[in-house]
């Protein structure tokens, strides 16, 4: 970096009535009490939650994991454990096996995330080589108990069946899977 | 397995206890009838026992106790539903509608808040020093109540069947050194949370105890000396006879010394440990602050004595510059009936929820001081401004410039003129100093020494 590229900042000075406060506490306070007597700005702002929701954003929102389905009805994933290696919160199980089906070596026999660990970070997400796994905009997540909040292969699966109109599965043809194979 | 994706809790059906605490109706009947119930309970007291009733009454010492009684009882309701207040008016000023559940627009949420407080696990960390750990919200919570036994609540009462002359005052103890006693008790406040910060053995909360003592330390000074310019002009250390001053002459204390009205407020600000001077319990610094080990009841000592000393600053305020029970054209202000008594008491706390709300407000539109800035503000602001008032009020008294009560508008405008002549000479020459001073370093601690090296 040469000097000339640095840009040194004086700090402005203050005159006598911003170092006494009180006007610059009078204008905060015009500001807050216009807030604090907008009804209307606030009905516009607040959404009373459980009788109204907000529309997600559902391409970016970062809730509950699914495992996607491919066009044929299968499991997308196949137990490469990128995930679980990407996984700062260490939340997510595989137990690979041989696969039934010729186009690829290995499928989940078992998938398993805590969905409490778990950070929804959306890592996995980014270091799955085919879109298998994918984080929805669902988020109202509720349990009774630590083991219901460990979801396998098969909740993850009709997670999937539930928001695949809500959010569609990438297309698999950005990673080739499928075609080359 | 309940369907965990598809949870709605807008589908429960909401059940009887819902639809009561929800309906404005049954809680506001709940309460006139409650109101009514208690009346009723009075007058049949009256109709039983009205001799031993109105000798009670006459005495001045049974009277104190029943003040007591009653100030206790609304202080507790004031707070109470200042906690509300506060959370509501955070909301509104943030865009959002606070508390809406329980009870209409949440007016029953205090019950639930209090339920809560009650319910929680009351731990004590192992390594606290206990007595002192048990001591201190008693202590925070108890001085910040003792400061309203010099508050003159409605001035005199003279009751119907009383002797000509005979009058009981409604103040709990009218002592000569009244404003010398709100200053040792509201002194005395400190300790409680410095005493905290220390038994908690906790390092976050002895900085905030430590913090805390150096702040009511340097703010103390300027209260004292802006009580010392009210007291000049008065004359008096009673509080029943600074109100009476006011409120014969019609001119409240205000209009006479606004500076010192400012420095008064901001001195109570940081009494009080509100923000913009809380930095005490500063969460992005200090975790809680002092109360960090506290939980339950024992934080609910420390957040509860947090309103109650709003309430007995704004009481002390109202007592010395917004004329106490005095509103001007008010019927019944004259009078010494009951009836009367009844009105200034009512105005008196329509003044300190008025000035509640008011700290509510500013704290929620300011940021919090740096320490330094807070220090720089106490001891090269205030102080300065404080002792030029005295000098300049001191003049002005012994030249006897003072508002009689008898004279005519014209020349207690004239007075006022002269103060406010005083004020601002006194405000012109701060900011004069306060502008050729150096300006003061805020920022990097490098720029420290740099602007050291330039002075």
């Amino acid at each position: 970096m040469r000097d000339e590229d640095i840009v040194v900042v004086e700090e402005p000075q203050l005159n006598a009535a911003e170092r006494m406060y009180l006007p610059q506490i009078l204008d905060g306070m015009r500001t807050t009490l216009r807030h604090m007597f907008d009804t209307r700005l606030r009905n516009r702002t607040t959404v009373q939650y459980p009788e109204r929701k907000r529309q997600q954003r559902t391409e970016v929102y970062r809730g509950v994991h699914r495992l996607n389905k491919d066009p044929q009805g299968r499991v997308a994933c196949v137990a490469c454990f990128m995930c679980s290696t990407a996984c700062p919160a260490h939340c997510i199980h595989i137990e690979a096996g041989e696969s039934p089906w010729p186009d690829r070596e290995k499928y989940p026999v078992k998938f398993d995330i805590d969905e409490l660990r778990c950070i929804y970070c959306g890592m996995c997400e980014e270091a799955c080589p085919c879109d298998a796994i994918e984080l929805t905009p669902h988020v109202e997540l509720v349990g009774r108990t630590r083991q219901e909040m460990i979801f396998d292969k098969e909740k993850l699966l009709q997670i999937y069946e539930e928001t695949k109109d809500l959010k569609p599965r990438k297309n698999p043809a950005r990673t080739g899977y499928g075609q080359n194979a | 397995m309940p369907d965990i994706m598809n949870f709605d809790p807008s589908d429960r059906t909401p059940t009887i206890v819902d639809r009561v605490i929800r309906s404005p109706g049954v809680i506001i009947g709940a309460a006139v009838l409650l109101g009514i119930l208690g009346l009723a309970v009075l007058v049949v007291l009256w109709m039983l026992l009205g001799d031993p009733i109105r000798a009670l009454l006459s005495s001045q010492l049974a009277f104190a106790v029943l003040i007591i009684l009653i100030t206790i009882a609304i202080m507790f309701s004031v707070i109470a539903t200042s906690i509300l207040f506060e959370r509501k008016i955070s909301a509104f000023i943030q865009d959002r509608k606070g508390p809406n559940r329980v009870g209409f627009w949440g007016v029953l949420q205090p019950v639930a808040d209090g339920l809560k407080f009650l319910l929680k696990e009351e731990f004590t960390p192992g390594q606290v020093d206990r007595a002192i750990f048990v001591l201190a919200p008693c202590i925070a919570f108890v001085v910040t109540f003792i400061g309203f036994a010099i508050i003159p609540w409605a001035g005199e009462i003279h009751w119907p069947w009383a002797a000509e002359g005979e009058t009981v005052t409604t103040q709990v103890a009218s002592i000569d050194i009244g404003i010398l006693y709100i200053l040792a008790v509201g002194g005395l406040g400190v300790y409680g949370i410095v005493l905290a910060g220390w038994a908690s053995n906790n390092k976050y909360s002895f900085f905030g105890g430590m913090r805390a003592a150096a702040q009511m330390i340097s703010y103390e000074v300027p209260l004292g000396l802006v009580l010392v310019v009210v007291l000049l002009v008065a004359g008096t250390l009673r509080p029943e006879i600074i109100v009476n001053q006011q409120a014969q002459s019609g001119v409240w204390n205000i209009f006479l010394h606004p500076l010192g009205f400012l420095l008064l407020t901001t001195c109570l600000f940081a009494e009080a440990n509100r923000t913009p001077f809380d930095l005490l319990e500063a969460e992005q610094e200090l975790v809680g602050g002092f109360h960090t080990e506290y939980s339950s009841m024992k934080f609910a000592m420390f957040f509860l004595g947090e309103y109650a000393h709003m309430a007995t600053g704004s009481a002390l305020i109202i007592a010395l510059f917004f004329g106490g029970w005095h509103v001007w054209f008010l019927p019944g202000v004259e009078d010494t009936a009951w009836w009367a008594a009844l009105i200034k008491f009512a105005v008196y706390w329509v003044k300190i929820i008025l000035f509640i709300l008011f700290f509510m407000v500013v704290r929620w539109t300011l940021p919090r001081f740096r320490f330094d800035q807070l220090m720089r503000l106490a001891w090269k602001g205030m102080i300065p401004m404080g002792l030029g008032l005295v000098v300049v009020q001191g003049v002005l008294v012994a030249l006897g410039v003072r508002i009689d009560p008898a004279s005519s508008v014209g020349s207690k405008i004239g007075v006022v003129v002269i103060y406010w002549i005083g004020n601002a000479v006194v405000l012109g020459l701060s900011l004069w100093f306060a502008a050729r001073s150096p300006q003061p370093v805020t920022g990097r601690q490098d720029n420290l020494l740099e602007a050291e090296l330039r002075t």
